[in-house]
């Protein structure tokens, strides 16, 4: 009998096939090292009043500072060099990002699991909830939580997660339900092992494929709908400049014709979504799950 | 039929009722309601007054009946702002959302099903291709950022339409339009593109699916060994055939184009409800807040529900599933 493939591999050579998914992971992996390492390869530490000069501000792309440094993108009205607030802006969007998708994910997992173990009336309410709340638009749910939470890094994220879960929660309990009737978990019940150890030690790993899709995609919605509600003044407040309050703050600047403050941050913050969305596109493809749903 | 209709109807009313009770606990429970609904410069006294007056002394579920009864009769309190009716202030801004929105959809739709019909008759065609790769940018890129793009390039750097503002607006039928002028449509033409994008990506992937999908079905083989025209075939047969899903998400998406016009009305200030809404979440105007989501939740609610008596009208067998179960 010949060995079978091991199904990584099979699916890292699925996702290597695809040029356009590949260039999106090459930008993915530089856009991280780029925010992680934004302390040491940014040209200054745009924060550190001490580094800014008033006498630089609003100066265009490629101008010299009076201190003879080149500032590639610009800088903001505050004499900030453009490029490593952008830099620092990645950090900050990419953090609130990732944790409010890990949050959401955990959640979702919990009571999808929960829906599909136990049936019954709580399968029917949080399936139910679940519904009502994907009937509505992501973005009028977290700001009718940010109306009543108000600002702040913590509530941001608290709406981010209050807005995703149902995604995975409905992806999850999809695939546990599959999952659930074969040959093993009753084999495992055979054995008498407790409910939390078949759930999560033998159907949970089983469903993760699907979440993964899910996952990726819903970083890159999770980025987008920050920048939105920042650029909107309701999401981070002015101390955690993520791109979206970059891109809020060059608002004013355009009309008169300095786009730099505004654009630039604006094509980090899309090259960050694209990149994740290709990445997120072919890995759909290569694990080919049972259900694919957003939106 | 009609048992669909009745029971369809309850549960939008519960789905109204729970809403409300979230927006309620929200605001008037979790958030200090003395705070919220007295005016900060109030003293003391006034302040005791008008906590006995609002009746926020009384039990919650009394406070709830009290709120309820309110909405019922369109008093969701006053702006502390503008000092007059929040639901007038809302429903004063509700043409210009309803319009931008009616005009994005409308680009969607003239744009979307031809572009999406030929991405789906000819998938490996470089027109086809291209029209993929721009619904997956349609898709990417944040509203409110190409709305600035849209702003940089039309307004600033080449000056042809304006940057903000409804422009004047003519009254048809007692009601504030856009569309009827010249100048109208040059506000009109930005925002709504604006807003259009992300419906347009939508309404191509979806035709193009469908389109892909029926291709490969016996009606349209049969119908090009009958000699049809490719013409005739695709423009009638395989048209009507997924138009029905079509229209379905059409009717859908119409509700969340009126939630991201929150976005674009504030990126080209255009003076709609959803510019009101974030005007009045930065100056915390809460009653406004409250009144503008009941608002929307309601027209929400009432889409939803227009759309599943249309869809199930179109097409028997939901009719039949939604009555049986």
């Amino acid at each position: 009998m010949a060995r079978e493939e091991s199904p990584l591999r099979r699916i890292a050579a699925d996702f290597v096939a695809d040029p356009l998914a590949v260039a999106g992971l090459a930008l993915l992996a530089l856009i991280l090292v780029a925010a992680l390492a934004a302390p040491l390869v940014s040209p200054q530490n745009p924060y550190d009043l001490a580094q800014l000069d008033i006498m630089d501000s609003r100066l265009p792309p490629g101008s010299h500072s009076a201190a003879g440094s080149v500032y590639w993108l610009g800088t903001d009205d505050q004499g900030r060099d453009m490029l490593s607030a952008i830099l620092y802006g990645l950090r900050i969007s990419l953090t609130v990002g990732v944790t409010s998708t890990v949050g959401a994910l955990a959640l979702g997992l919990v009571l999808g699991l929960a829906a599909a173990w136990l049936g019954g009336r709580t399968e029917t309410a949080i399936m139910r909830i679940a519904d009502i709340q994907l009937s509505f638009p992501a973005i009028l749910i977290a700001l009718i939580l940010l109306a009543v939470l108000g600002q702040g890094v913590l509530k941001i994220v608290v709406a981010l997660i209050a807005v995703q879960w149902a995604y995975y929660a409905r992806t999850v309990r999809g695939a546990a339900l599959v999952e659930q009737r074969k040959a093993y978990v009753e084999a495992a019940r055979g054995l008498a092992l407790s409910a939390s150890r078949i759930v999560f030690r033998h159907i949970l790993p089983n469903c993760l494929p699907p979440l993964i899709v899910v996952a990726t995609v819903q970083i890159a919605a999770a980025i987008a709908l920050e920048a939105t509600l920042s650029f909107l003044g309701v999401g981070l407040p002015i101390t955690e400049p993520s791109l979206g309050l970059l891109i809020a703050n060059g608002y004013q600047y355009l009309l008169s014709g300095k786009y730099w403050i505004s654009f630039f941050p604006g094509v980090a913050l899309v090259l960050a979504i694209v990149s994740i969305n290709l990445v997120g596109d072919r890995l759909r493809d290569a694990l080919n799950p049972r259900l694919v749903g957003w939106r | 039929m009609l048992v669909y209709v009745v029971r369809r109807s309850i549960q939008a009313i519960v789905v109204l009722l729970v809403m409300s009770l979230i927006v309620f606990v929200g605001v008037y429970a979790i958030g200090n309601p003395v705070d919220i609904l007295i005016n900060p410069q109030a003293d003391q006294q006034e302040r005791e007054r008008a906590i006995a007056a609002l009746g926020l002394n009384r039990p919650l579920w009394a406070q709830y009946a009290a709120f309820v009864s309110g909405a019922l009769h369109g008093d969701l309190g006053r702006s502390f702002v503008h000092g007059t009716s929040a639901l007038r202030l809302i429903v004063e801004r509700m043409p210009a959302t309803l319009e931008l929105a009616l005009a994005a959809m409308l680009i969607a739709v003239v744009l979307g099903i031809p572009l999406g019909l030929w991405a789906g008759v000819k998938p490996s065609s470089v027109a086809g291709r291209a029209i993929m790769a721009g619904s997956i940018l349609g898709f990417s890129l944040p509203t409110f950022w190409v709305g600035l793009m849209l702003i940089m390039v039309f307004s600033v750097m080449l000056g042809w339409l304006p940057s903000n503002g409804r422009g004047p607006t003519t009254d048809l039928l007692g009601v504030p339009v856009s569309f009827l002028s010249v100048e109208g449509w040059r506000h009109l033409i930005l925002p709504a593109v604006n807003l259009a994008l992300f419906k347009l990506a939508l309404l191509i992937r979806l035709t193009r699916a469908g389109t892909r999908e029926a291709l490969t079905q016996d009606y349209v083989r049969f119908a090009r060994a009958k000699g049809l025209t490719r013409r005739r075939v695709i423009g009638v047969h395989v048209l009507r055939n997924i138009l029905i899903p079509i229209v379905t998400v059409i009717g859908l998406e119409f509700g969340s184009v009126i939630a991201f016009a929150i976005v674009t009305e504030t990126v080209f200030a255009w003076p709609g409800m959803g510019k009101l809404l974030i005007d009045s979440i930065n100056l915390l105007d809460r009653p406004v807040i409250v009144a503008y989501l009941l608002t929307v939740v309601t027209l929400f609610v009432a889409i939803n529900l227009l759309v599943d008596l249309l869809y199930s009208a179109l097409d028997p067998r939901v009719r039949l599933a939604g009555a049986g179960g």
